[in-house]
């Protein structure tokens, strides 16, 4: 069994829910709740249930960090964005301080939203923790360094207590990492981006953020299919529609809902989960993004039916 | 895939026929890029009749995303018409209708680009 935990999901830019926002729900569920009978506690939770989740849940803000909890005791985490923040406190909370653990880390890349959560990755001050920071780009190490020089940031890199090792990854290479058999294929971003197939016990969960399909390219969407081939689980950078994908925002490195359902399709993958959600799209919206790309799904479906979410902050999914 | 063109005054109608997927959208744009040669002047226009499109997937759109790119850079027209109700709802879903202009029948397509 596999476990794929969401702790940051948003694209680019952390966001968070504000005061209007907040009363524009509550005003929303009071309304509903006219002529409704909540006496118990019980009945309460089924109300709120009932709501919907653009007013009784939220997307989250953080950005990219996904866990793959393939049952063995190390921790196996894809980016450091924002997330990585509540990963790490959750994960305290679980051992305590003293007990020593291994995070193998999987970077996409070293855009800033996609390592802004290390200076806060609250493990990696402790010693005897072990960090493997694994990924294709050469300049990684320099990267996640850099970030946190003056004047950028306070705490030196060098006041990490833990056993920090950096592996570079070759494209198209597998690897062993913990009873995990890990893929990296290099993906078309601004200084590149790599995506992550993660295989053991016969499930398979792809991470393929910050990666633009050009559309019309052959060779590229085969790569993609291969790459996604019967995968249980597919999380997808569907962060814009393809109309702005292919014009206005054109290499600006990021994919659209309709790619994800086609390769998706064409590889006969199981799941795909939308992710990197763009910061402008307030709950409502991703909500109906989602709605729109279940639709698309049902309409074009051929003989392979493909299950289609979208990832919040908490979000977990079992395979 | 079978494609057929006419001509009504400065307005090319191009009508292809079945899916535009992923084994027949190069087809499709060999089919339409030489047409935006051809469709100059002020009152160019380029009109799609999908009546006889059952389905279209990104790459279909993309050569939409051309033609209309092509073609309103020198002050011309784009439209799609008589579309299928799946090919409207994917138009739909992926934010087309900022792409080229919608209209319900190709004559309506050609009275609004002729009366412009």
């Amino acid at each position: 069994m596999m476990r794929v935990r969401f702790w940051g999901t948003r694209g680019s830019l952390p966001v968070a829910l504000t005061a209007v926002d907040v009363r524009a729900r509550l005003i929303a569920a009071v309304r509903s709740a006219r002529g409704a009978t909540l006496a118990t506690d019980e009945a309460v939770e089924s109300f709120v249930d009932a709501l919907g989740f653009p007013v009784a849940g939220t997307f989250g803000g953080h950005t990219s960090c996904v866990e793959i909890d393939g049952g063995s005791a190390a921790y196996i985490l894809c980016d450091l964005g924002s997330g990585a923040r509540p990963f790490g406190q959750a994960a305290l909370a679980r051992h305590g301080a003293a007990s020593a653990q291994t995070y193998h880390v999987f970077m996409s890349h070293v855009h800033w939203d996609h390592i802004m959560g290390l200076p806060f990755f609250m493990p990696a001050y402790l010693p005897g923790n072990r960090l493997r920071i694994y990924g294709g780009h050469r300049e990684l190490e320099a990267a996640l360094r850099r970030q946190m020089e003056p004047p950028s940031f306070p705490v030196p890199f060098s006041c990490f207590g833990a056993d920090i090792e950096f592996v570079h990854l070759e494209p198209g290479v597998s690897h062993e990492v913990d009873g995990m058999t890990v893929t990296t294929l290099r993906q078309r971003h601004g200084g590149d981006s790599y995506g992550y197939r993660f295989e053991k016990n016969g499930r398979t969960v792809v991470y393929s953020t910050d990666s633009e399909h050009t559309v019309g390219e052959p060779e590229e969407t085969s790569r993609f299919v291969e790459f996604f081939r019967n995968a249980d689980l597919v999380v997808f950078d569907g962060m814009y529609s393809l109309a702005d994908a292919i014009s206005v925002k054109a290499d600006w490195g990021h994919s659209s809902n309709i790619v994800g359902v086609e390769l998706c399709q064409l590889a006969r993958a199981a799941h795909l989960c939308l992710f990197h959600h763009e910061p402008a799209y307030d709950d409502a919206t991703i909500a109906r993004v989602l709605d729109e790309t279940r639709r698309l799904e049902e309409i074009t479906r051929g003989d392979h039916a493909l299950r289609v979410s979208a990832a919040y902050d908490g979000l977990e999914i079992e395979l | 895939m079978e494609t057929t063109n006419r001509v009504h005054g400065d307005v090319v109608v191009v009508a292809p026929a079945g899916r535009v997927d992923h084994e027949t959208a190069a087809d499709f744009e060999r089919g339409v890029v030489p047409l935006l040669d051809v469709a100059t002047g002020a009152r160019a226009g380029l009109v799609f009749d999908l009546a006889r499109v059952t389905y279209v997937s990104s790459v279909g759109l993309r050569v939409l995303m051309i033609a209309s790119k092509s073609l309103r850079a020198r002050g011309g027209r784009v439209a799609v018409a008589a579309m299928q109700p799946v090919v409207a709802e994917i138009l739909e879903i992926c934010r087309f209708g900022a792409v080229v202009e919608i209209f319900p029948t190709v004559e309506a397509a050609l009275e609004a680009m002729n009366n412009a």
